[in-house]
């Protein structure tokens, strides 16, 4: 299966029977996929949407009932959705979204690029919020990852990012999948079913009051805390005797795994930390390392938008270095091996 | 003793923010009585859009969602997709309706969604002071068009429901006013009929009411039902302007 469709299947066998999106590349089969499944799933709909702005916001409408819906979209796009991921953060919706990556600014190229890590990690939308960020790097983690953001979502009442690139939307690899991932969450107490038998309710994110604002602001950083105590997930690859930590994320980590193969077989001890929650960042595990490594190489399809966090979490105990390509280029194994070895 | 009038059991008891001689409070309590009369109270959620009328939730006392600026009519699709048993009322102002939120009024439109969106005309923005808005008159004078609005850099006003009209998924177009008794009876029975037809299934329902906003547009609230029915009612004439089947042409 490729990438997208896997992330497609994986949310309808999660329940998310509505989607609304627009299209862009490079994540038009995730559309194409939906418009044919969909209508044939009883309560299922896809709507096209007339723009990005209108597809999240027909999500926050339908998230809001207690069903489970999906948009995705590509770097444009999602910037168009900016407005109403805050607003779905700001006013507690559980949704997911998914950017596969392209080229940018601007219009940028449909190349696949990691340069979305800011927007995905730093905030993008307006206002206090934070976004739980996963990272897919292989055809079965897009089907898996679309589960766990759907099942994070529920559990937090906060939109989830799922953050791809083309790359893994277009490769073909074996997937397994289970019949259904049903909601473990009851979304009674909440969701807009209608004023029967109890008060009407409301979902909203207007506080104009300071004080009642800066609680509803301290309640939702208490969520985020407890997040980031929670859900932090991350692989180490040969990381028990490195003198090189690698740090990567998505498409980048496999290329990133063979250079730590190369760099091992040459008797330079490398390691690999794979992330697969940007937000919340792993930075215990990095700190811990850095007690230990003799130091850090970022490696990004980007120009080192994840740097500074890595450099946060080792908080100047070790060197970080940084090499990335940009404009769809993939860093090769024997890149990243040079980058590596001239340091050793 | 019988009561022969009391406040419609979807409309709460708390007391309009709204300013004196406003439009809003006259039509939030005409959708509370369509409610009430049809029997949808439990299964209503009523969009709240940005302006002043964005905690239109304080007084219905139904299910309700606060929605972005303009994006009302994407917000209710998702709400009515997911739940094609609810009964969705996207209630949003010019500024809302007719700038910000042109495309997703538009595509809904077009779409035929089965919602009912009552739109506010008053031809001011609001809550953010009284600028120009869409639909304000050429020559009238706002806090952002202070020696009137001038076609050669503003353009002319937007006339949605005439828009909305050309479209062919439409089941039912209506603009109203709120400037007598008889206009205020035929923006009621316009409610009504939109929420009656929703709840048929029978497609998208649109009512465009010409409200007051006395304290934008420098006037007393008698002074501005007579500014309404010498300036605005011209602008935009009243009338039904789709009442035809979804596809059939009109």
């Amino acid at each position: 299966m490729k990438g997208n469709e896997a992330l497609s299947e994986a949310a309808i066998r999660a329940g998310a029977t509505l989607y609304f999106g627009y299209p862009i590349t490079p994540q038009n089969e995730v559309a194409e996929y939906m418009s044919r499944r969909l209508p044939t799933i009883p309560g299922g709909a896809y709507i096209q949407a007339e723009t990005e702005v209108a597809a999240i916001n027909m999500v926050y409408g339908a998230v809001a009932t207690g069903r489970r819906a999906l948009t995705t979209s590509s770097s444009p796009g999602i910037s168009l959705m900016a407005e109403g991921i805050s607003y779905l953060a700001g006013s507690e919706l559980p949704a997911v979204v998914v950017n596969i990556m392209r080229g940018g600014p601007g219009l940028g190229n449909i190349n696949p690029e990691q340069a979305d890590y800011f927007q995905a990690v730093k905030g993008g939308g307006h206002g206090s919020y934070r976004l739980i960020v996963l990272a897919p790097s292989s055809v079965q983690e897009m089907a898996d990852l679309t589960v766990l953001a759907f099942s994070l979502a529920d559990r937090y009442r906060n939109p989830v990012m799922v953050v791809a690139d083309g790359n893994l939307g277009q490769m073909m690899e074996p997937v397994e999948l289970a019949e259904r991932y049903p909601s473990e969450v009851d979304h009674a107490s909440w969701a807009l079913t209608g004023a029967k038998e109890r008060p009407g309710r409301t979902i909203t994110s207007i506080y104009l009051d300071a004080d009642e604002m800066e609680a509803y602001i301290r309640r939702l950083y208490a969520k985020y805390d407890e997040v980031e105590r929670n859900e932090v997930r991350f692989e180490e690859y040969l990381t028990e005797d490195a003198d090189a930590v690698l740090v990567a994320y998505g498409i980048v980590s496999r290329v990133v795994r063979s250079a730590v193969e190369e760099l091992r077989a040459r008797g330079i001890k490398a390691g690999m930390v794979r992330l697969i929650t940007l937000w919340p960042f792993p930075k215990a595990v990095l700190k811990g390392l850095a007690e230990r490594v003799r130091f850090f190489l970022v490696c990004e399809m980007s120009m080192g938008q994840m740097v500074e966090d890595v450099q946060l979490a080792v908080n100047g105990q070790r060197p970080v270095y940084f090499y990335g390509r940009s404009g769809g280029n993939v860093p090769t194994p024997a890149e990243i091996v040079a980058e590596v070895a001239k340091r050793v | 003793m019988q009561k022969v009038f009391e406040r419609p059991k979807s409309l709460t008891d708390k007391p309009f923010h709204y300013c004196p001689g406003c439009g809003h409070g006259i039509v939030h309590r005409m959708i509370a009585e369509a409610i009430d009369e049809l029997k949808l109270a439990e299964r209503t959620i009523v969009i709240s859009p940005v302006g002043c009328s964005v905690f239109a939730y304080w007084y219905f006392a139904t299910d309700n969602i606060q929605a972005a600026h303009g994006r009302a009519p994407a917000v209710a699709t998702g709400l009515k997709r997911a739940n094609p048993e609810s009964i969705v009322i996207s209630y949003q102002g010019d500024g809302d309706l007719a700038s910000s939120g042109t495309a997703e009024i538009i595509h809904a439109a077009a779409r035929g969604e089965n919602f009912t969106v009552v739109f506010i005309n008053n031809a001011i923005y609001g809550m953010t002071g009284g600028q120009m808005a869409p639909t304000t008159l050429v020559g009238q004078a706002s806090a952002t068009s202070p020696y009137g609005r001038d076609p050669k850099f503003a353009g002319h006003p937007l006339h949605v429901s005439e828009m909305l009209a050309t479209l062919k998924a439409p089941r039912y177009i209506e603009r109203t006013a709120l400037n007598n008794v008889a206009n205020l009876a035929r923006t009621k029975r316009a409610i009504k009929k939109a929420l009656d037809l929703q709840q048929k299934g029978e497609g998208f329902t649109f009512v465009e009411v010409l409200a007051m906003c006395p304290t934008n547009w420098g006037v007393d609230p008698s002074e501005a039902v007579d500014w309404l029915e010498s300036s605005l009612m011209p602008e935009y004439p009243l009338g039904v302007y789709r009442d035809a089947a979804p596809g059939e042409v009109k």
